[in-house]
């Protein structure tokens, strides 16, 4: 199993339970979870890692390591993944130092961009046009959620023109796009099990889009 | 446990252990200081959180001109107040209203607008919240112990691109004669993530 359509692609997913909430929430539980977070902090700042970067050696951990561990966990295997594979420090470095195994997330099974024709820069979308999601599951980061692929909605709301996190992991010269908030209802989410009045807003780049 | 009048130190876990591991050949390798790692972790545990979401929700109650301008452009309202940085480049603030019910969720990761509620409690990057409140927001808000009217209708807002969202919650009733400084006590974080009321 690679990273395509991945575990962390949780919208819509059943039977994981009642949300647990921790009265009076520290806002780190332990040392090891602040050191991390600094550690995200630097390595990001001298250009080791982006955040599309993380994410995507993030979803490309072990499923079960994923869903066992806890989100600083998921930070601290993709941090240690990314300067393994740009040769910064290696895994057996870090098990030597550690002294007991350091799991790190799969390499990526996805090909280099670009999959497709990225657009002109120019917005296709205005506020109130009926637009479909793509139907397609491109193997590798994307953030196009799973469960609003192939599903109408309306463009709610036209952002700015950002950098395509596709691009961004899998090329070396990433488009930007513009982006749209679009808003589904909840029955053409999920059908006759639909909670009445409630609709997803979903923040879209252009090219997961097309009119509808 | 101490059981000889000694102090045994539990040994690391092993998640410690990788933690410790990775920081140490990072400064030995010259490319972090444990200093600078100790300012970031005292900022997100000190000074940035959802105290200042509070002072925009309060300042957005009293002045009527503020709250049109934080609807407007929330990332230049919010900065109006000192606040901004990472994860706060491109902030959108949803509002209440009699009929209306606002709730943020990421379900790909755990974005949140850190400069205004800082780093998010554990519950909001689990996987029941993720899965669940794209689905069946009401069932799981009132689960979460907020029982919206069938009257009301529920939008969710799952931040997948660029923008982050901040609730405003509405105004609390009988808080007429209160100052700016009061009502931002009553702010909470869940309410400015809509899984609660003020």
């Amino acid at each position: 199993m690679d990273e395509v359509d991945g575990v962390h692609d949780l919208g819509g997913m059943q039977d994981f339970g009642p949300v647990l909430v921790e009265r009076s929430e520290p806002v780190f539980h332990a040392s090891w979870e602040a050191r991390v977070f600094g550690i995200g902090g630097i390595v990001t700042l001298q250009g080791l890692a982006n955040t599309n970067k993380v994410r995507h050696a993030i979803e490309r951990m072990d499923p079960s390591h994923y869903l066992g561990s806890p989100y600083f966990e998921h930070c601290l295997t993709a941090f240690a993944t990314l300067l393994a594979e740009q040769g910064v420090l290696t895994r057996e470095e870090l098990e030597a130092r550690a002294g007991v195994p350091f799991p790190l997330s799969r390499p990526s099974q996805a090909p280099p961009w670009p999959r497709a024709a990225a657009g002109d820069g120019h917005s296709r979308f205005a506020v109130g046009d009926r637009v479909r999601v793509s139907g397609a599951h491109p193997r590798g980061h994307t953030r196009c959620p799973r469960y609003v692929r192939g599903k109408q909605g309306i463009v709610d709301r036209c952002d700015g023109a950002f950098t395509l996190p596709d691009a961004d992991v899998h090329g070396d010269d990433p488009p930007v796009e513009p982006t749209y908030a679009v808003r589904f209802d909840a029955a053409e989410l999920w059908g006759e099990e639909a909670e009445s009045g409630a609709t997803v807003s979903v923040d879209l780049w252009e090219s997961y889009l097309e009119p509808a | 446990m101490v059981e000889d009048g000694h102090h045994h130190p539990a040994p690391p876990s092993p998640v410690e252990a990788r933690a410790a591991a990775l920081e140490a050949l990072l400064t030995e390798k010259g490319l972090v200081s444990p200093e600078f790692i100790d300012a970031i972790v005292s900022a997100y545990a000190n000074d940035i959180g959802p105290m200042n979401g509070a002072r925009v929700v309060a300042r957005a109650w009293v002045d009527g001109e503020y709250r049109d301008r934080l609807l407007g452009d929330g990332t230049a309202a919010i900065a109006e107040l000192g606040f901004g940085g990472p994860e706060g480049e491109h902030i959108v603030v949803v509002e209440n209203t009699a009929d209306v019910h606002n709730v943020i969720v990421c379900t790909l990761c755990s974005c949140y607008p850190w400069p205004v509620l800082g780093l998010p409690p554990n519950w909001y990057k689990s996987p029941p919240y993720r899965s669940r409140m794209v689905r069946e927001p009401r069932k799981v808000l009132s689960e979460m112990g907020l029982e919206l009217p069938e009257s009301v209708s529920i939008r969710v807002w799952d931040s997948s691109a660029e923008v982050r969202y901040l609730v405003l919650p509405g105004r609390p009733h009988g808080t007429d004669g209160m100052i700016e400084e009061d009502l931002a006590k009553l702010v909470t974080r869940d309410a400015m993530i809509g899984v609660a009321r003020p």
